[in-house]
């Protein structure tokens, strides 16, 4: 009589599980694939270690002595000479990071920016908490208005007994940042009245709103810093001292204006003719149906292109380098001509690089998540 | 906060015609500090260090003249300005005054409304090869690819050179001294022409500075000098006698070391502000020339603190020695 | 009582509301720019700047190092202005083409089932994609400078081909009396190939037969050409260059400033080509493709027939705005100082003349036509697209 035995289980054949299946199915299904996965394989071994050899293994990292636990670590900071010149010289920008965050700031001063950069990161976080609170456009409203006085009020001084600092001493990544948020919040209330003036049924309103969205779109953003920064100053009679960071910030609200209207044009293109016939039939004008009716509407669906937008202008905000404003890519040059350490500009470059990756890529992620709950929100 | 209500002021009222016509120094007095154009970074003449202070000898023309007028060395606001707008930047009252290595030339002098107020340094258009190639004159130089940068006489002058001697070259324009730099040491050129005080900077910014020579010939002439805006002559004075004081106190020998040494010497005392009225004629404190000296020093130190024979950069003094040493630094005599 | 409503109404009236807001931002605009105007006639008068457009006739007396057209010191500014419409042009056509290229294949890859070659792609585009396009042209061209080796140790490629730091240098074909007919020819062998292509479709619609055009197509467009170009004795010879002291002489030279511009442009702008050709391709649906397996189409056939046409649909228009954009971005070469437009008469001219209202006006006028033009190419499209949409 047969007896049942409990065999073992086979097991499953070698190419159908683990890494070597993972690799046959990912890496080298086809002859094809095979090909295309060693010429990849070849390019990232050319690129990648020379690379790293230049950054990390063959680089200077003496930052100079320091304690920690009452023991010694390090040796006296590298100099431009200890340093040589065939890797990177990383005490460099620890010397230099100042200059690369705050330009020419005063130094006794920088408690200032630092509390902006603190409050920044701490409504970011409490924003965050908030998003499910009832009040929320409450609050968002508050910080969109309240943020930017308080962080111009702490930045620029002369007012409450804050010394006062010229905007000739606002450079490196705090200019960046400023140039970006100035410019996306100011911008954002007139692309939205150039947006309305352009689907106004106003012939003369629509016609100018056309014209000046179409035409700052037509032309680079440099050509409009040159004429801000050449022309600009022409129109107004002398005596009027116009800052030159004012001068870049006007164009580049100006700029940003036209493409945010084109968001928000594209929003409110897609609000359903219904929402308007019924907000006239309730009988109410047009300032009420656009903010309370249309606007809440069209806006909401656009916040993922506004932020894309935005994320443009954060970008486009390297170009006043070419106007003579102090922002962190002129710091390169500004850093490397130093006589105690000149010719520094590679390393330099590589930190501003990186650093403009860093915002530009968390900025990007954070929009396509917006994308997502939004989309979301718009399906049945 | 000021730039704010400056604004909204100009955007309601700069539209119709309105002019403020105030003295640069009464302007300079009420606000507190000079604004002082700069170089966007040009080792030894004007760049900041880590700490985000601004150091060199043109910048040091803007501190004599802060000292001066405000008795304060470091009440200068510095606005670091690009070749193509240092010009738009003085004429339009963005600076009081630009110290920003500028060639003096009738066509600035006379058709731009500015005036130059005297020379801090006497430069000349040069050449820098590499050594290996083997060329001791620029004569030799038929073919060679050129790096220069843009919007500096250095353009013009090479052209008319080359023109004159028909000499053929191809030239690489840059928009930064950085950038040209960085091109003639990767050898994108075989030529790099700029200020000879330009070359010996730049030299020390290369891989290895002992691969590099400069040629003898100097093209140019390029005396480099603060600037002010024209129709203020008690302005163009202060800045023209800021800067002689400081040549005429390394020619009697006074540093900022030895400031307060009381001599026999009538014309040091009449210097220092201690004997004479010449202050009254310029509208100052008796003790404006004190000042300068004692913070920001005489042209001597000047120049061995920011690019002497000591400093990285190492420039001799040459021809910006005083005339009684061989050069041909020469300041008008304090009488 | 009734005359009090009827002003009452009158003012709450729609259309005199209108007009009367209209007619207040016509003034509000004709003020602002009529002091503005006012204002600037006033300051250039007394900063004692030329008007006018005379400048553009005066002796520019700089050196431009690449240009497509004759230019030397001795030329007019305006010479200048043609040198760098046509150096822009240049960059954009070629920017655009590899831009395209490198899109269509990283897009591509990026859809891949390798996984390497896939994730190789994404990376790519999060790398380049977020990093400000002046900091890349800056990077490549500093980069370029830096691996490339001097004239002495060009890279030689069968003594025609060179590449060193100060650029590529590839042999000039010169044309000889004659060569005129070889171009007529080709001009010739297009118009052909099109009515050839018409005819045989003709014939697929009418009797189902499919005739491979290929053939025919290569024949016309080259060897037509071809055959005339030997049987006039070959009207053309090539330059060549060659090291003579400092540098190569001879021959057609590419500079690295082009290059590093041409590079980064599309490198950058690919980025957003290859997202757009992958939405393009992920909108397609499924069903689509099932139906075209369904109809018994061969794989190429599907893609070629089904796929694309309604990808492309999708992914053109957004990738004709990042050809404007990259022709804008090509401005931005008065950081590295390749003379198009921007640097060479935006720049080098406006610092020499000081004339601002003019110069930045001729320059802002060319990127408006510009950009009027690759317009009127994107309605087009979107014309014809939306009509094979229904």
């Amino acid at each position: 009589m047969a007896v049942f035995e409990s065999q073992e289980l086979r097991k499953p054949p070698i190419s159908q599980v683990g890494i070597v299946h993972w690799l046959r199915a990912n890496l080298f299904s086809s002859k094809v694939n095979v090909g295309l996965t060693l010429a990849a394989l070849y390019m990232l071994y050319v690129t990648i270690p020379p690379m790293l050899n230049w950054m990390i293994f063959d680089a200077n990292f003496n930052f100079g002595e320091f304690s920690f636990l009452g023991f010694e670590f390090g040796e006296v900071m590298a100099t431009n000479v200890t340093c040589g010149r065939s890797a990177a010289c990383w005490p460099f920008i620890y010397e230099k990071f100042d200059m690369f965050v705050y330009g020419f700031y005063p130094r006794d001063l920088v408690w200032r920016v630092d509390i902006v950069f603190a409050m920044a990161a701490l409504l970011f976080v409490i924003a965050r908490l908030v998003r499910n609170y009832q009040h929320k456009s409450r609050f968002f409203l508050a910080m969109i208005i309240g943020f930017p006085i308080a962080s111009f009020f702490l930045i620029a001084g002369g007012v409450f007994g804050l010394e006062e600092v010229e905007t000739h001493q606002w450079g490196g990544l705090m200019l960046t940042l400023i140039i970006a948020s100035v410019g996306i919040i100011i911008s954002f209330p007139i692309g939205v009245m150039l947006a309305l003036g352009r689907q106004s049924d106003l012939k003369v309103i629509n016609f100018f709103s056309t014209i000046y969205i179409e035409f700052i779109r037509a032309v680079p953003l440099i050509t409009i810093l040159f004429m801000a920064s050449f022309v600009l100053p022409l129109f107004f009679t002398g005596g009027v001292d116009f800052d030159k960071l004012l001068r870049a910030l006007v164009a580049i609200t100006l700029f940003q204006a036209a493409y945010f209207a084109e968001v928000v044009r594209g929003g409110l293109q897609a609000i359903p003719t219904g929402q308007y016939e019924a907000a006239d039939a309730i009988g109410l004008n047009y300032v009420q149906k656009n903010a309370l009716i249309i606007l809440p509407q069209a806006l909401k669906i656009s916040i993922p292109n506004l932020v894309g937008s935005s994320i443009s202008l954060f970008k486009d905000t390297t170009l006043v380098l070419i106007i003579g404003l102090m922002d962190m890519l002129a710091m390169v040059n500004m850093t490397a001509n130093d006589i105690h350490w000149m010719g520094r500009e590679t390393e330099g470059f590589v930190f501003v690089t990186m650093t403009m990756w860093v915002f530009l890529y968390s900025m990007s992620r954070y929009s396509k998540k917006l994308e997502v709950r939004f989309s979301t929100d718009h399906k049945n | 906060m000021k730039q704010l209500v400056k604004f909204s002021v100009a955007s309601v009222l700069a539209l119709s015609a309105f002019a403020v016509q105030a003295g640069t120094l009464q302007d300079v007095q009420a606000n507190g500090s000079v604004k002082c154009g700069v170089s966007k970074g040009l080792a030894g003449f004007s760049a900041a260090d880590s700490s985000g202070t601004w150091t060199g000898i043109d910048v040091d023309v803007c501190r004599a003249v802060a000292a001066a007028t405000l008795g304060d060395a470091t009440a200068v606001t510095f606005v670091p300005l690009t070749a193509k707008e240092r010009f738009t930047a003085l004429q339009s009252g963005e600076i009081d005054m630009l110290s920003r290595n500028t060639t003096w030339t009738i066509t600035r002098d006379a058709s731009l409304g500015l005036n130059f107020a005297g020379v801090n340094y006497y430069d000349g258009q040069g050449f820098m090869v590499k050594a290996s190639l083997g060329i001791d004159t620029a004569y030799d130089l038929g073919g060679a690819a050129v790096c220069i940068q843009a919007g500096t006489t250095t353009e013009l002058n090479l052209a008319d050179w080359a023109k004159s001697n028909g000499i053929e070259y191809t030239s690489v324009v840059s928009d930064t001294n950085a950038q040209t730099t960085a091109n003639y040491d990767a050898g994108r050129c075989d030529v790099l022409t700029t200020d000879a005080s330009g070359l010996y900077s730049q030299r020390t910014a290369t891989n290895d500075p002992s691969e590099h020579v400069v040629l003898p010939e100097i093209i140019s002439k390029e005396p480099l000098g603060p600037v002010v805006r024209q129709g203020d002559d008690q302005w163009f004075n202060i800045v023209r006698w800021s800067l002689n004081a400081m040549i005429t106190a390394e020619e009697i020998g006074v540093t900022s070391a030895t400031v307060d040494v009381v001599s026999n010497n009538p014309e040091r005392e009449r210097l220092m502000g201690r004997s004479g009225n010449t202050h009254e004629y310029v509208g100052l404190s008796s003790d404006w020339t004190y000042n300068i000296i004692a913070q920001v020093g005489n042209y001597a130190e000047s120049f061995e603190r920011n690019i002497g024979l000591s400093t990285p950069i190492g420039i001799a003094r040459g021809v910006n020695a005083l005339w009684t040493n061989g050069g041909i630094l020469y300041s008008a005599p304090f009488r | 009582m009734k005359k009090d409503n009827t002003i009452i109404s009158f003012l709450n009236n729609n259309e005199t509301r209108a007009i009367a807001f209209q007619v207040i931002t016509l003034l509000i605009i004709a003020f602002v720019f009529y002091s503005g105007i006012d204002n600037l006639i006033a300051n250039i008068e007394a900063r004692e700047i030329h008007t006018g457009f005379a400048f553009l006739s005066n002796r520019a007396g700089f050196d431009i190092n690449e240009s497509m057209i004759a230019y030397t010191p001795e030329h007019s500014n305006l010479r200048v202005f043609y040198v760098g419409l046509i150096n822009t042009l240049v960059v954009a056509v070629v920017g655009i083409v590899f831009a395209t290229i490198i899109g269509l294949i990283i897009g591509i890859a990026r859809l891949s089932n390798n996984w390497l070659i896939s994730k190789l792609a994404g990376g790519y585009i999060e790398l380049f994609r977020n990093i400000p396009i002046l900091i890349q042209i800056l990077f490549w061209y500093n980069i370029a400078l830096i691996t490339l080796p001097s004239p002495r140790g060009s890279f030689n490629f069968f003594d025609s081909v060179f590449i060193n730091k100060r650029g590529i240098y590839v042999p000039e074909p010169v044309s000889e009396p004659g060569f005129a007919w070889v171009l007529i020819a080709f001009v010739l062998g297009i118009i052909l190939t099109v009515f050839m292509r018409r005819h045989f479709k003709k014939k697929h619609d009418e009797t189902g037969i499919h005739t491979r055009t290929i053939g025919y197509t290569i024949g016309l467009v080259l060897g037509l050409p071809l055959v005339v170009f030997l049987l006039l004795g070959s009207p053309m010879h090539l330059d060549y260059p060659s090291l003579k002291g400092f540098n190569f002489q001879g021959g057609k030279t590419f500079s690295p400033e082009f290059l590093a511009l041409t590079f980064s442009l599309s490198v950058y702008t690919a980025t957003y080509i290859a997202e757009a050709i992958r939405s393009g391709i992920e909108a397609v649906d499924k069903g689509q493709k099932e139906a075209a397996a369904a109809l018994g189409l061969t794989q190429a056939q599907s893609l070629k027939l089904v796929v694309l046409p309604q990808a492309l649909r999708v992914a053109i228009p957004p990738t004709i705005n990042q050809y404007l954009n990259l022709t804008k971005n090509s401005s931005l070469a008065t950081a590295i100082g390749y003379p198009e437009l921007m640097a060479a008469f935006g720049g080098t001219v406006l610092n020499q003349v000081g004339q601002a209202v003019e110069i930045l006006g001729m320059t802002m006028a060319v990127y408006l036509v510009i950009s009027l033009c690759i317009s009127l190419l994107l309605n087009i499209v979107n014309k014809k697209m939306s009509i094979k949409g229904r």
